[in-house]
């Protein structure tokens, strides 16, 4: 199991509890304001940006070369930016702190 | 296989060039073809602008039956986020849990309704009504209104040709005018009287900016959504082992909504107007000329997606573009995913499979290529599970 806090754009702080599939689905699932999943997880609507607290990076690991493209065109992407429908739940999430990224 | 197959045309200039040459009543368009270049001018709004004349926009273009600004689509930030902000929420009211229970009541009402019928021609007896009765839910109205929207037709804008026809445009915006007459008299929970007492940047909408909405819903999600059923059954009907895949995981149907809007891309391209002298794949543009991206081609690229020609029904990586990209992407797109994704749902569940019996193709003429978006009309006998 791992812990994940969802920051949303109204600076509420969520925290869920999930074991497999990918982080969009479980904001999806429990109602993450500013986490919608429209596609469903295939990398083609970015409504589900997220910003990964720095000292956090490592454990989420790169985007892909397809959500980097996606990401590069969004105007409230960084550095710290990833598409969370990308993002498989392991037990080393533990702890993960995500910003909810306000929509296009 | 041939039947349900949408191929290409765009492949040798995307490849070649990155760009195709249209010619459009005398308004000539730079079709834009590769998904990244696609991409770039949709995100560059300054650039490649929507807020230009009404109408211009659109391929072809509706200069001549529309004075009208469709709202959000025809109007460029930062105005364009007050609008979009104000019907997003009306926008993704398909999400909850009681709108796809009616529309899941709808489509398997349309589908019991063709199950016993020995031909079914699909675009009158099945898409068109489909369509009609899930726009009661997205507008909030009585379900009875589709009955009018049904005795229009397929082509609100065209004559029995493919040319644009004003007359036909006015039954529409006629409609449109006295329907929002009639919420001022008798305000409801529809949309009309959401916008009606709704104001953007501190100011009531006026008639002609709820009119540009109320089009927009009309004219964005008609041919669109008809093009999709109509397609996906065609597709189902050569793959019947697809219909028994989604029958067994449920899980794959999502995917398969995706996968379907890449392959079909109910809506081939939309225009921009140049603001300045400027190039797209190293070829030059004028200002106050016309580009489009052209969606169609873009989900075909084959350096982002693997195997474009074909429909893989659980691909996991689908950057499409076909409901279009950045600001303006399309507002409907939420409704158009749950028609799709109730479609597919309950054709797995009551469906067995389907025959074709006849059909004509729609290909539209853009010139240089010639592209099959659906059909004229696609005759079909459904069997039951």
């Amino acid at each position: 199991m791992a812990k994940i806090t969802f920051v949303t754009t109204d600076n509420e702080s969520i925290i869920l509890e999930g074991a497999s599939g990918s982080i969009m689905q479980l904001a999806v699932d429990n109602g993450v304001s500013g986490i919608d999943g429209d596609c469903g997880g295939v990398c083609s609507c970015a409504t589900c940006h997220v910003h990964v607290a720095p000292e956090h990076v490592e454990k989420t690991g790169e985007a892909s070369e397809i959500e980097t493209d996606m990401l590069e065109l969004n105007d409230h992407a960084n550095e710290y930016s990833r598409l969370c429908c990308q993002i498989e739940i392991t037990d080393a999430l533990d702890g993960l702190v995500l910003q909810v990224a306000e929509s296009e | 296989m041939e039947k349900s197959k949408l191929s290409d045309p765009f492949e040798e200039a995307r490849i070649n060039k990155g760009y195709g040459k249209m010619n459009d009543q005398d308004d000539p368009v730079t079709m834009i073809l590769r998904l990244k270049d696609v991409r770039k001018c949709a995100h560059n709004w300054k650039v490649f602008q929507s807020e230009a004349e009404p109408g211009r926009i659109v391929v072809p273009s509706e200069v001549n039956i529309r004075d009208t600004r469709q709202i959000p689509f025809e109007v460029d930030p930062p105005l364009h986020k007050s609008y979009r902000s104000l019907v997003e929420p009306w926008f993704k009211r398909p999400l909850q849990p009681e709108y796809q229970e009616k529309l899941t009541a709808q489509i398997e009402e349309i589908i019991d309704e063709v199950i016993v019928k020995d031909s079914v021609e699909v675009i009158e007896d099945f898409s068109l009504k489909l369509q009609s009765r899930a726009l009661t839910l997205l507008l909030n109205i009585p379900f009875e209104e589709s009955e009018i929207w049904i005795s229009w037709g397929t082509h609100v804008f065209r004559s029995e040709g493919e040319a644009l026809d004003g007359d036909k445009a006015n039954i529409l915006y006629d409609y449109i005018d006295k329907q929002i007459y009639k919420a001022i008299e008798n305000p409801g929970d529809d949309l009309y009287s959401m916008l009606l007492t709704s104001e953007v940047n501190g100011k009531k909408l006026t008639h002609e900016e709820i009119k540009g909405i109320i089009i927009l819903t009309f004219a964005g999600g008609r041919d669109t959504v008809i093009n999709a059923v109509t397609n996906s059954i065609a597709y189902l009907a050569e793959h019947p082992e697809s219909l028994e895949s989604l029958h067994n995981n449920p899980d794959m149907i999502s995917k398969a909504v995706e996968e379907f809007i890449r392959y079909f891309s109910p809506l081939t391209q939309m225009g921009r107007v140049v603001t300045e002298d400027t190039q797209v794949c190293e070829h030059a543009v004028k200002a106050d000329s016309r580009i489009s991206l052209c969606w169609a081609s873009a989900n075909r690229d084959a350096s982002v997606f693997e195997n474009p020609n074909e429909i893989v029904l659980d691909r996991k990586i689908n950057p499409h573009v076909g409901f279009g990209f950045s600001h303006h992407n399309c507002l409907g797109a939420t409704h158009a995913r749950q028609i799709m994704n109730i479609l597919l749902t309950s054709l797995a569940k009551k469906i067995k499979s389907i025959d074709i019996i006849d059909y004509k193709e729609n290909i539209e003429d853009l010139d240089q290529f010639k592209r099959k978006v659906g059909y004229d009309s696609i005759s079909v006998n459904f069997n039951a599970l």
